[in-house]
């Protein structure tokens, strides 16, 4: 048991030595030294997760069986590599400019941020991820019971289960602690990138010394080992060349759709620069990878005996060489391969699931949105936890359930094409503007049908899920429905077959539908977005909100970035705008950047919805063009971003028009103003030159004739002067160029003097003022000269116009909270509801109301209210005509 | 080159970084056809075409692959097209 | 006896000037001082002159002197309109509304007297 026992020493110090580097990478990180933690190599070697353990071991077992049809699951992926300019470098650019988390949310970003979308993505890819999980637990177990056997030949096997579990267990503890560290996705993974990029490392290292030692260890070099090769059982050329073609086909559309893949390609990639080097250096490592599988499985046939499993070779044929060295390291190789593949899957799928699944369900259970009490940041975290532990739990189920036997060995191609029924969605998305929710929709669930039940379902095995009876009859007898052979296609084999209808009905049912229904305009608006990336991929969402609240906006980012991260945020962004502090205006590129900040942590719709709620109706945002846009959609016909500049020209035309009728609104005003001015001029003017012609020329005037004309004269001339003073009182004020002359002084006080001021020489000896002087005794600080003039003019016209038998006034004073609330009620017969609305109006004068004022009165009132920052106004239902105050306690305070 | 810096100069070499591009575009399907080849060697009981032989053309073909896209992954970088931001 | 003129004013000043000029050179005259019942008044009064106002309180003198025009029996009788607004506006407005004479404010006594002595005359 010793082996058994250095085996287990040896995992636990393979496993704290990533631990070691992943912390390292990410205190290097915080402390800005992440420079070489980003470089291409590190970025190329994070791809080649895409060879688990099922490519490390299934691979020679995989050749053994099949020759070189191993080939195709790298042909597919070097050509992506190397065709990126056409696809990837899209990806790739969209990813950052989106601020995506993962292909699920990719897929449902680009449809209208439609969540439901994300999470039928989010389903498939945990269905066809979950295989490949159990998958890899298996080969770590039975790598482990290898060793076992070697040591322990009599005895029975290791506790495959407890041995699975405890690998499970520590990835899901490393997922956890790395991948869950921070939450902003700007920062990305650093820990565990580099962790898989060593691991990437030591399988490639590992497999080339399996390798290496076969072919000059034990067969002796290159030509001996090519002679063995040709005189082995797949010494020929043996190839179904639709297999060929379509695994190619398939491993391609994988490696673009994988979960994993995409975290690391797109999610992780720091620079589209990086690329340029993975498209050389991933083809190279995966050329590397594949190169000595042909001579292990060869050399394995020959000298390990009968019916040994040549899925193990790798480990196996060391052993037998008696190099336990060797097998150590091919073992870790192997233990390498299972657990980065089993980090990174199970890493981006708890993205998708906390994202589009716990999130939104935990949103709308708690009340929804922003403003929700509580640490959106701990949810957020405590769900990715769970997820990754849900994702590492259910793999390991699957793996217990599914016995761990052959079956999972072929559920490699069947995982693949499963995912690979996102491709005409993502495709379709990236490159296709007509591509609508509706479309994925719809595709997406006739290739998961398709798929399900012409692969997953037979790949059980017949009479596992799917009946002999159906396999061979079809279902009720429907023949041309036969699970491996549609519409009585035979011959074809199942995989083939499976890839063939599964992807095309996909396809094609995507593109019809996207066909017949017409996109929502935020679909239109993402459509453009992601399709024209290149156009304005620094432009990715237009949000303009000034009405919202900054702080508002800090509030909800601190629960769900952090306090710390939140505000450096706010701070750099502010710094960036010029403002000091914490809060930077609003901006649309302020409203941006934050929304691209928290979709790293909860999603882009998720974010977009955040961020839409405290933003709010009060802004003109994108929402608003989109709700306006909604109604016309039907009969639009043009692009989205021609809308939003149709919608711009049509807001800036009705400010234009508004604009223009003011000003004309301006220019009739002025006119009636200026007509007015004549009248009230003119007026006077008349009398004076008619009299002062009268007292000219006419000679017999009696003494009291003359006495009368002059006085009138006197009169109307003391008329213009009052008008030219109240207009350019009225200019001063309106103009707000007067000065306040501030003074403190008593209420009381002042009511006595205005009293005296509005009725001196007025004839209005039966006027009766009813005072209380009690509360009148208030001390005021403003323009006491100012406030006398409204107060006179008030009394004055309540004496001139009051039409009562005994006119009385009534002067009340009543301190309301901060304001000081005075009202003259008079006790005639008022104001008619028709006039109230227009004595504050220049020239307003009121029925029979023209005892020689011209009309200016109140609004000069008005004015001079306005700049005391008061108010006058009309109090109806007093009895008679009532006019109220109001000064703010400001500037008014009580006397003691 | 010994060229001026002249907008001729220049102009050759974004005309340069297009033509990369080109070939760029050109290599996957380059490289799809190669790989499809051996759809055409004989299978079966007439097969004729070695293991090792088809290991050496495939391989053949995977290094030209790689050093073709190293190749111009170089020349993109050089000519200052290529992805717009700076290489780490 | 002389010719009636009415004149319709709300200005008790210039009422009583023109009233003044004109009854010192023989002229009847009759006064009003609102639009509301004016169009009644000319009616029973029966002027040989009309001397109207353009602002009054109730009606404007435009539509006094409209309702006349299309009501009132004597189609020839002479009326006189004064404003102080003095836009070519009113003037337009006036002739529109079967004007004969239009004269602005402030006017010469002389002026006035001249006018009116025209206006019956014709």
């Amino acid at each position: 048991m010793a082996t058994m026992n250095i085996l287990v020493a040896v995992c636990f110090v393979y496993v704290a030595f990533l631990f070691f580097v992943a912390f390292a990478a990410e205190r290097a990180a915080r402390q800005g030294r992440s420079g070489w933690l980003r470089s291409p190599m590190v970025y190329t070697l994070s791809l080649s997760i895409y060879c688990t353990a099922w490519t490390f071991y299934g691979a020679v077992g995989y050749a053994a069986r099949s020759g070189m049809e191993y080939l195709t699951i790298y042909i597919g992926p070097t050509l992506v590599m190397i065709g990126w300019w056409w696809g990837l470098r899209k990806l790739v650019r969209i990813g950052r400019t989106q601020r995506v988390t993962s292909i699920a949310d990719l897929i449902s970003s680009r449809y209208g941020k439609s969540n439901l979308l994300a999470i039928g993505v989010t389903v498939l890819a945990v269905i066809g991820t979950t295989p490949y999980i159990a998958l890899q637990l298996q080969s770590v177990t039975l790598s482990f019971s290898v060793f076992a056997d070697a040591a322990d030949k009599s005895g029975g096997m290791t506790d495959m289960d407890s041995t699975a579990l405890l690998v499970a267990m520590g990835l899901a503890l490393f997922t956890i602690l790395f991948g869950t560290r921070n939450l902003d996705v700007n920062e990305r993974h650093h820990g565990v990138v580099i962790a898989i990029a060593v691991e990437a490392i030591v399988k490639l290292f590992a497999l080339l010394a399996v390798g290496a030692f076969v072919v000059w260890g034990v067969v002796g070099g290159v030509g001996e080992m090519m002679a063995r090769i040709d005189a082995s059982d797949i010494g020929h050329w043996q190839m179904r060349g639709d297999r060929w073609a379509s695994l190619i086909f398939l491993s391609a559309a994988a490696f673009l759709c994988l979960p994993r893949m995409f975290q690391v390609m797109v999610v992780e990639n720091d620079d589209e620069g990086h690329l340029r080097t993975a498209s050389w250096a991933f083809p190279a490592y995966l050329m590397v990878m594949s190169l000595f599988v042909v001579p292990i499985a060869v050399t394995g046939l020959d000298l390990l005996p009968e019916g040994s499993n040549p899925d193990l070779f790798v480990l196996t044929l060391p052993l037998a060489m008696g190099k336990e060295g060797l097998a150590m390291l091919s073992f870790i190789g192997g233990f390498s391969s299972a657990t980065s593949m089993v980090i990174v899957a199970a890493l981006a799928l708890s993205t998708m699931v906390s994202n589009h699944i716990v999130m939104p369900i935990w949103l709308s259970v708690t009340g929804g949105g922003a403003s929700v009490s509580g640490d959106v940041r701990n949810v957020v975290i405590t769900s990715r936890r769970f997820s990754i532990a849900g994702v590492v739990v259910l793999g390991y189920l699957y793996f217990r359930v599914s016995g761990g036997g052959t079956a999972l060995a072929s559920i490699g191609l069947v995982s693949f094409a499963g995912v690979a029924q996102l491709l005409p969605v993502l495709l379709g998305g990236v490159f296709w503007r007509g591509a609508t929710r509706t479309g994925a929709f719809v595709g997406l669930s006739v290739g998961f049908v398709v798929w399900t039940y012409s692969l997953l379902l037979p790949s059980f095995g017949p009479d596992a899920v799917l009946s002999t009876q159906i396999l061979d009859q079809g279902p009720f007898g429907w023949s041309w429905l036969r699970p491996q052979a549609f519409f009585g296609i035979e011959g074809l084999d199942p995989l083939v077959h499976a890839i063939l209808w599964s992807i095309s009905l996909n396809g094609l049912s995507f593109v019809l539908a996207s066909m017949v229904g017409f996109p929502t305009p935020l679909e239109r608006l993402q459509g453009a977005q992601f399709v024209n990336v290149y156009e304005h991929s620094t432009t990715p969402q237009s949000w303009s909100g000034n009405a919202a609240q900054s702080e508002d906006l800090m509030i909800m980012s601190q629960r769900i970035l952090g306090a710390r991260e939140a505000q450096t945020l706010f701070e750099r962004e502010a710094k960036r705008q010029g403002v000091s502090g914490y809060l930077p205006d609003t901006t649309p590129d302020f409203l941006q950047a934050l929304e691209r900040a928290l979709s790293g942590s909860v999603g882009t719709a998720t974010a977009h919805a955040m961020i839409g709620q405290i933003v709010g109706g009060a802004s003109v945002s994108v929402e608003d063009l989109l709700a306006v846009a909604d109604e016309t959609a039907q009969m639009m016909e043009y692009s989205s971003r021609l809308e939003a500049k149709s919608d711009e020209q049509a807001r800036t035309a009705r400010q234009l028009r508004q604009a223009n009728e003011k000003l004309q609104q301006i220019s009739v005003q002025k006119d009636a103003f200026l007509s007015q001015v004549s009248h009230e001029l003119r007026t006077p003017m008349t009398s004076i030159r008619a009299f002062s012609e009268i007292l000219r020329d006419s000679e017999r005037l009696s003494e009291s004739e003359q006495v009368k004309y002059a006085s009138i004269i006197h009169d109307e001339a003391l008329r213009l002067t009052r008008l030219l003073d109240d207009l350019l009182d009225l200019s001063v004020l309106e103009n707000g160029q007067v000065n306040l002359n501030i003074q403190s002084g008593q209420l009381g006080r002042l009511l006595d003097h205005a009293i005296a001021s509005a009725l001196t020489g007025s004839g209005a000896e039966g006027f009766v003022i009813h005072r209380d002087s009690v509360l009148e005794a208030v001390r005021l600080t403003t323009d006491l000269d100012r406030l006398s003039q409204v107060f006179i003019n008030l009394i004055s016209n309540a004496q001139k116009y009051c039409d009562a038998d005994v006119p009385e006034l009534a002067i009340r004073v009543s301190p309301r909270d901060d304001r000081i609330v005075i009202d003259f009620v008079d006790n005639g017969s008022g104001i008619s509801k028709e006039d109230q609305a227009v004595i504050f109006e220049k020239f307003a004068r009121v029925g029979a109301m023209r005892a020689g004022g011209a009309g200016l009165g109140l609004a000069i009132c008005r004015e001079i209210m306005a700049r005391l920052g008061g108010s006058v106004s009309y109090l109806p239902g007093q009895g008679g005509a009532a006019f109220r105050v109001i000064l703010p306690t400001s500037q008014a305070m009580a006397a003691q | 080159m010994s060229e001026r810096r002249s907008p001729l100069f220049l102009e050759r070499q974004s005309y340069r970084g297009r033509r990369l591009v080109d070939f760029l575009r050109i290599l996957p399907l380059l490289g799809g056809l190669l790989w499809a080849v051996p759809l055409l060697w004989p299978t079966g009981e007439e097969s004729t075409v070695t293991t090792s032989e088809a290991i050496i053309y495939i391989f053949g073909v995977w290094l030209f692959m790689v050093l073709a896209s190293a190749a111009v992954s170089f020349f993109l970088r050089r000519s200052g097209l290529s992805v717009e931001r700076k290489d780490g | 006896m002389g010719k009636r003129v009415l004149l319709i004013e709300d200005e008790p000043n210039i009422i009583e000037a023109i009233s003044f000029i004109l009854s010192r050179d023989g002229w009847a005259v009759a006064t009003h001082s609102n639009g509301h019942d004016a169009v009644d008044v000319v009616e029973e009064a029966k002027p040989d002159l009309l001397i109207l106002d353009v602002m009054l309180p109730g009606k404007s003198g435009f539509e006094i002197l409209r309702h006349l025009r299309e009501n009132y029996g004597p189609q020839d009788l002479p009326v006189m309109m004064l404003t102080a607004r003095g836009q070519l506006k009113d003037r337009e407005m006036a002739e529109k509304a079967g004007v004969n004479r239009f004269m602005t404010k402030p006017f010469s006594n002389a002026e006035m007297l001249e006018a009116v002595r025209e206006l019956v005359a014709s």
